[in-house]
């Protein structure tokens, strides 16, 4: 297994949002150190000059008539909310 | 003899429902009494709603007793990959933070579908988020291979392979981000297309890569290959990648062309790695294309090499950023163990996702995180710009390529669960065709000694998935793989 120095998997949890066990980030460690120097060929390969391809094929903003429609109707937009009330969702206290 | 009707192609099926030999219920019943008999060892389904497929069967069979029939999907049962949304039905991504998640609306491919009178039948299991490449990421455990139980039937649309390979559906729906439709089609002996990048809308389809994801069919035929893919096809101005391309009449055009062709055979796809067997039903598939007089040409595909190691940097990237929607706010699992709303989200998620979710969400952040961005992101997106234009150089000289699909007949379960970069490297025959865009289909073309299928993969070029389908089906009318059925 082998370790990138600088991966600082407390860091990166906090960002993603997402708690990690002891078990975890001891794992996610060694397996992305060793998926990492896997990447790490990349670094070969010559890029000077190549522009980056975010799509496939070249995109277009679309513009359409700014026309009202129909839109998904209250009950079916919060019938997945994990807590609801007077048809908004409810979360608990952010601001005291 | 005719196989059972449940193991019958939409070509046959429909013209059985038109002439009144049989009727969609008749169809229905005849899957749905397979499914209970096979389901329980195959696992393909995370949910089933029997008595809502019966009553689209029932309404299918008014239309066409009224003279209104649809066309050759009407009263055909297909299945649906469970990150395909369906109004009203559930919707999990096999995982459990969408676990009591149900449809408010339907996806384009499933109205589209609605639309050409196909009954939605199923929620098919998959990897976690379409994250692996065995269904072993599930959070409702694996798939199994009906060729045989003790393997996986690949990923991440191994439900689906696996429910059309039992005969518990006529056709089924995937989604294809690195060759998640394609190596399950080839591990189970299907037909599996994944067309080119904004051909089919991917509206209602859960993001996992948004500049990689594409839907495509299951198929047993190449020609009902081309029937999913006419009902499916088409600019959606829902999907702001979606192109304004003309859409032919698949079917049609495969009788039309008949080559020959110049197809293209990339070294780089028939190195270290590859099992023999595979090697050598893919080297006879060629020696076919040869024999009817198509010229098989070398071709050079030099940047092979890191597609995976590309694919991973922007796969994650998208992911950590597509799954941040799962918060535990709007929808989704919330966890009950929180303090503030900071808590929420961290504790919902570790709680909702599953492991390799979390790898990869952690490996997105990374490659995107302040100091690192362009040491790793945007690296990924020049070389894949380089992997775009060896494709490209390519089809200057030929009008496919010829290669495996999957470097190893179907694996055992639990082979590679522990090692996550094993588990990568069997993407490397599909990856590239993701990052360039490019359409791809996997066909039947044998089986190991042991009697596990072996896929032949044919990439074509963009929006040219008539003339790669008429290749797979010159090679498809002259073997008898796909008439051959697991014994379950």
């Amino acid at each position: 297994m082998s370790q990138i120095p600088d991966l600082n998997i407390d860091r990166l949890a906090k960002l993603a949002r997402l708690s990690l066990t002891a078990d975890e980030k001891a794992r996610y460690s060694a397996q992305l150190g060793d998926i990492l120097s896997y990447i790490e060929t990349l670094k070969e390969v010559d890029i000077t000059g190549v522009e980056p391809t975010a799509h496939a094929f070249p995109l277009y903003n679309v513009w359409r008539e700014d026309l009202p429609q129909p839109g998904l109707p209250v009950e079916k937009a919060l019938m997945n909310a994990p807590a609801q009330r007077d048809n908004m969702i409810s979360v608990p206290t952010v601001v005291e | 003899m005719a196989a059972p009707l449940h193991y019958q192609t939409i070509a046959e099926l429909s013209a059985r429902l038109q002439s009144g030999e049989i009727t969609s219920v008749q169809l229905v019943q005849a899957v749905l009494e397979r499914t209970r008999a096979v389901e329980e060892r195959v696992h393909a389904f995370n949910s089933r709603d029997e008595t809502d497929v019966l009553a689209q069967a029932a309404a299918s069979d008014a239309r066409r007793a009224a003279g209104k029939a649809l066309g050759p999907l009407d009263g055909i049962p297909i299945g649906l990959k469970d990150v395909i949304a369906v109004d009203g039905q559930p919707l999990t991504a096999s995982s459990k933070i969408l676990a009591n998640f149900v449809s408010p609306y339907d996806a384009t491919v499933t109205t589209k579908l609605k639309a050409a009178g196909a009954l939605c039948w199923g929620r098919l299991n998959l990897d976690e988020f379409a994250m692996g490449s065995s269904t072993e990421n599930s959070a409702n455990g694996p798939s199994r291979n009906p060729w045989d139980l003790e393997r996986v039937p690949g990923g991440s649309s191994g439900g689906s392979a696996a429910a059309l390979a039992a005969g518990e559906a006529i056709a089924t729906l995937g989604s294809d981000t690195g060759g998640s439709i394609r190596q399950p089609a080839a591990l189970c002996n299907l037909v599996g297309l994944k067309p080119t990048y904004g051909l089919v809308s991917r509206y209602g389809l859960i993001a996992y890569a948004s500049s990689l994801d594409q839907i495509g069919p299951f198929t047993r035929t190449v020609e009902d290959a081309a029937l999913v893919l006419q009902a499916i096809a088409g600019y959606d101005e829902c999907d702001s990648t979606s192109f304004k391309v003309e859409i032919p009449d698949y079917r049609a055009e495969l009788s039309k062309r008949k080559g020959p062709w110049r197809l293209g055979i990339a070294k780089e796809y028939f190195g270290e790695g590859l099992d023999p067997e595979v090697a050598k039903a893919v080297q006879a598939a060629i020696d076919h294309y040869r024999g009817i007089g198509c010229e098989i040409v070398e071709v050079s595909l030099p940047h092979t090499k890191y597609a995976i190691g590309a694919y991973y940097i922007i796969a994650t990237a998208e992911c950590s950023s597509n799954l941040a929607r799962f918060d535990g706010i709007r929808y989704g699992h919330r966890s009950s163990a929180t303090r503030d709303a900071v808590d929420i989200y961290s504790q919902s998620r570790a709680e909702g996702f599953g492991d390799e979710v979390k790898r990869r969400i952690i490996l997105g952040t990374y490659v995107l995180s302040s100091g690192y961005y362009d040491a790793y992101y945007l690296r990924a997106q020049k070389v894949r710009t380089l992997i775009r234009n060896d494709f490209l150089k390519a089809y200057e000289t030929v009008d496919a390529l010829l290669t495996p699909t999957s470097p190893t007949p179907a694996f055992r379960i639990g082979e590679k669960a522990a090692d996550p970069l094993s588990m990568y490297l069997s993407d490397i025959y599909t990856i590239g065709v993701n990052l360039a865009g490019l359409p791809g289909v996997s066909i039947p073309c044998g089986f190991t000694q042991a009697g596990l299928p072996i896929g032949l993969q044919i990439i074509g070029k963009p929006f040219e998935e008539a003339e790669m389908l008429a290749i797979a089906r010159s090679y498809e009318q002259a073997h008898d793989w796909t008439t051959r059925l697991p014994q379950l």
